[in-house]
């Protein structure tokens, strides 16, 4: 199997066998992007976005990095799981989910450097002028940091593929202390995110604003990690079927325990937003539009996932489990959209308000495709999907 | 020098060391530099003639504005700053029979404790000691977060700049004032409805105002407490809300508020490790104690079916003797019958 693998795709045969559906496709979401971003670099971003004095955040930042960051927190809730609490049956995902974190991080400083007003400044932060008393620069930080860690942890699979065993034997000896500072970092950043909000009391409508933003922000951080190892399952099982080592039985199994964690999850995320309601006691403003809108929002989109993926687990149902992955996943980045830029300034009125453009929407979907695009080569050519045989069992 | 919340703190000890008195029981709290100055809006005297906008045009060399001063049509939407008007003025109340118009003017507040300092990654505002919160482009990577954390609305950014976009906003005109020249707003106000000076004596005019005029003004000087106070203040006749400032906004600066769980972190960072590793150590010791376990249980049995095993062949070579004598037995029994009958032939 591992030949076959490791020599997968077809010899060379031409530019023909290259123009697949697939690869057609790809290559006109990503020149689209790469020519959006000429215009943005030589035009400005008043010529690409609909930013305005009034939303200086938008998609870019909304989904790159609010949401990107979110749903890329499968690699440290999968090894955390493994290598810290010795739940070994997970080990078949760790390796896909750390990988699919590593490009969303990728992804979030991508969306970054095409945002940012001078991209090029973006280490002044550290060796110029830091300033520390911002949420943003702890953000900064700490994905800096996590980037390298997730690239290290990326790193087995490339030295096994490489044939390098004596830098894998010491990458292999790093794994606890990596994944312990993996889940530091995203304790602190994930959670930064949230309190980066805490400075808008008056701009963030109350209901999703609150003094326990971080938290909220922590825990469905948890969730959409777990969901999108669900999502990455179901389509990377399809895609590298001929790869996966592991029975259907034990592949299942690994979604039903993945769904089982994600109903706790949202239970806890559900009951923390009715502990704010409470505290910050704004149960009335639920009678309101605005209140309406929450209730779509955490009742559609966190409650019931949770629901749904605690009959799913008892009616062991794989398709019930995959529905509440996706739910929650557009769970997550219809949170982090409200937040960014929804019902952000939710006084003004609708003619000021901020919808993407159709280029901001575009370099979005370029950036995803190039991430979709450097999975499949790395999980095509490397150890992702199965265990290298050298390295069979090795914890 | 910039003032971020560390810096107070940090100023604060530093006095407390130099004296040399660590006095028990002494409030220590950093009200901000002394005979810092603002201005104050007095919008009972504002007639929306927008004479400050073009003052501030032109004082910053910026494009000329949009509507000749005069021009009411102007005021029937509401508009905010860009990044080349720093300043406006809206009409948030119309004229009716006993009452003018209300207009207030909108730009930097320069806050006492300006959250946009606070929420810079690369400390690119500074709260001078003369009171202009001031912005350095040359640091600025342009994330626009201050933007987002003004609650007055009062900062733009040059979207259309491709390469070398910057945060534009009110500086208080800061060279004028050093230069000891009044800010090109407040010189160009006919109305007198702006004046520049100390804040502590803008505040004690504003009091003043209030005490003489009671029917003319609400007894409020917006900006004093406010998120911590600001440079501008504002009076006026109406709630604040119907000028569309937030009213009841808490006093505590904004930077508190912005910055509160940031203390959180070096308890992640320091409780952690520990914590982990010996979460880490717990279930390795489970499975360390289900393994032993499991030995042990492998071994007892292997001893028990040992047990029954010798048992077994004890019984197998006991049964297989005793055959053997049986045997014996009959082949002596058969071979005397057999002598016997030869003996007997």
């Amino acid at each position: 199997m591992s030949e076959l693998t490791v020599d997968a795709g077809p010899p060379d045969a031409g530019l023909s066998k290259h123009l697949t559906p697939f690869n057609i496709i790809t290559g006109i979401i990503l020149a689209g992007g790469a020519v959006i971003l000429g215009i943005r670099f030589t035009q400005g971003l008043s010529a690409t976005t609909n930013l305005s004095h009034n939303y200086p955040w938008g998609l870019w930042i909304g989904f790159d990095v609010m949401s990107g960051v979110a749903l890329a927190a499968g690699g440290f809730v999968t090894s955390t799981a493994v290598y810290v609490f010795g739940m070994k049956e997970y080990k078949p995902v760790v390796r896909a989910a750390i990988l699919t974190g590593f490009l969303g991080y990728f992804l979030v400083v991508l969306g970054l450097l095409a945002d940012l007003g001078r991209p090029w400044r973006l280490p002044y932060a550290f060796i110029k002028s830091a300033g520390p008393t911002s949420p943003l620069f702890e953000v900064a930080l700490c994905v800096a940091l996590y980037l390298t860690v997730l690239f290290i942890e990326s790193t087995p699979a490339v030295l096994e593929w490489l044939g390098l065993k004596r830098w894998r034997k010491v990458v292999g000896s790093l794994t606890l202390g990596l994944t312990i500072f993996g889940l530091i970092l995203s304790t602190m950043h994930q959670s930064t995110l949230g309190a980066m909000f805490m400075a808008t009391p008056t701009k963030l409508h109350p209901l999703w604003y609150s003094p326990h933003i971080p938290v909220h922000y922590f825990v469905s951080a948890v969730a959409a990690g777990l969901a999108m190892v669900i999502v990455e399952g179901l389509f990377s099982h399809r895609a590298f079927h001929h790869q996966v080592e592991i029975s259907r039985q034990h592949f299942e199994n690994i979604n039903f325990g993945l769904a089982k964690a994600a109903s706790v999850t949202l239970g806890i995320y559900c009951a923390i937003k009715v502990v704010a309601l409470t505290l910050e006691d704004e149960w009335h403003l639920l009678a309101t539009g605005w209140g309406a809108w929450y209730l779509f929002e955490v009742i559609g989109f966190f409650l019931l996932p949770c629901a749904l993926f605690a009959v799913a687990y008892r009616e062991r149902k794989l398709l019930l489990v995959r529905v509440a992955a996706i739910i929650t996943v557009l769970g997550i980045m219809l949170n982090r959209f409200n937040a960014t830029f929804i019902v952000f300034n939710w006084k003004l009125p609708a003619a000021e308000r901020y919808m993407p453009s159709w280029m901001e929407i575009w370099v979005t979907m370029a950036f995803i495709t190039f991430a979709v695009v450097v999975f499949r080569w790395i999980a095509n050519h490397m150890p992702i999907m199965y265990e290298h045989p050298d390295w069979k069992g090795d914890h | 020098m910039s003032i971020s919340r560390r810096g107070f703190i940090g100023g604060a000890a530093a006095a407390a060391l130099a004296t040399g008195t660590a006095e028990a029981g002494t409030v220590k709290k950093f009200e901000g530099y002394p005979g810092r100055y603002g201005l104050l809006h007095d919008t009972t005297l504002c007639v929306g003639c927008r004479s400050c906008e073009v003052a501030c045009k032109e004082v910053n060399g910026l494009t000329p504005v949009e509507a000749p001063v005069g021009d009411t049509e102007i005021f029937d939407a509401v508009r905010r700053t860009t990044d080349t008007s720093l300043t406006v003025v809206n009409r948030y109340l119309e004229a009716d029979n006993d009452q003018p118009a209300v207009y207030r003017k909108l730009q930097c507040m320069h806050c006492n404790e300006p959250c946009c300092a606070t929420v810079c990654l690369v400390q690119a505002f500074e709260k001078t000691p003369e009171g202009p919160v001031l912005y350095h482009p040359e640091l600025c990577m342009g994330c626009r977060y201050c933007v987002m954390a003004c609650p007055y609305n009062a900062l733009a950014y040059e979207y259309d700049d491709p390469l070398t976009p910057k945060v534009m906003r009110c500086t208080m005109c800061y060279d004028r004032i050093k230069e000891g020249l009044l800010p090109g707003c407040a010189e160009a106000c006919p109305m007198g409805a702006i004046t520049f000076g100390g804040r502590e004596e803008l505040i004690e005019i504003a009091r003043e105002r209030i005490r003489k005029f009671p029917d003319r003004y609400i007894n409020h000087i917006f900006g004093e407490h406010e998120f911590g106070g600001t440079s501008w203040l504002l009076l006026s006749g109406v709630e604040f809300g119907k000028l569309d400032l937030e009213e009841g906004l808490t006093s505590e600066p904004l930077p508190a508020i912005a910055t509160s769980y940031l203390g959180v972190v070096p308890l992640v960072v320091t409780i952690y490790p520990g914590l982990l590793m010996g979460m880490h150590a717990f279930s390795k010791r489970q499975q360390a104690v289900a393994k032993k376990e499991r030995e042990e249980a492998v071994a007892q049995t292997l001893e028990a079916a040992e047990e029954a095993t010798q048992k077994k062949l004890a019984a197998a070579a006991d049964r297989a003797a005793k055959d053997k004598a049986r045997a014996v037995d009959t082949a002596v029994k058969k071979a005397l019958a057999e002598a016997e009958q030869g003996g007997e032939s």
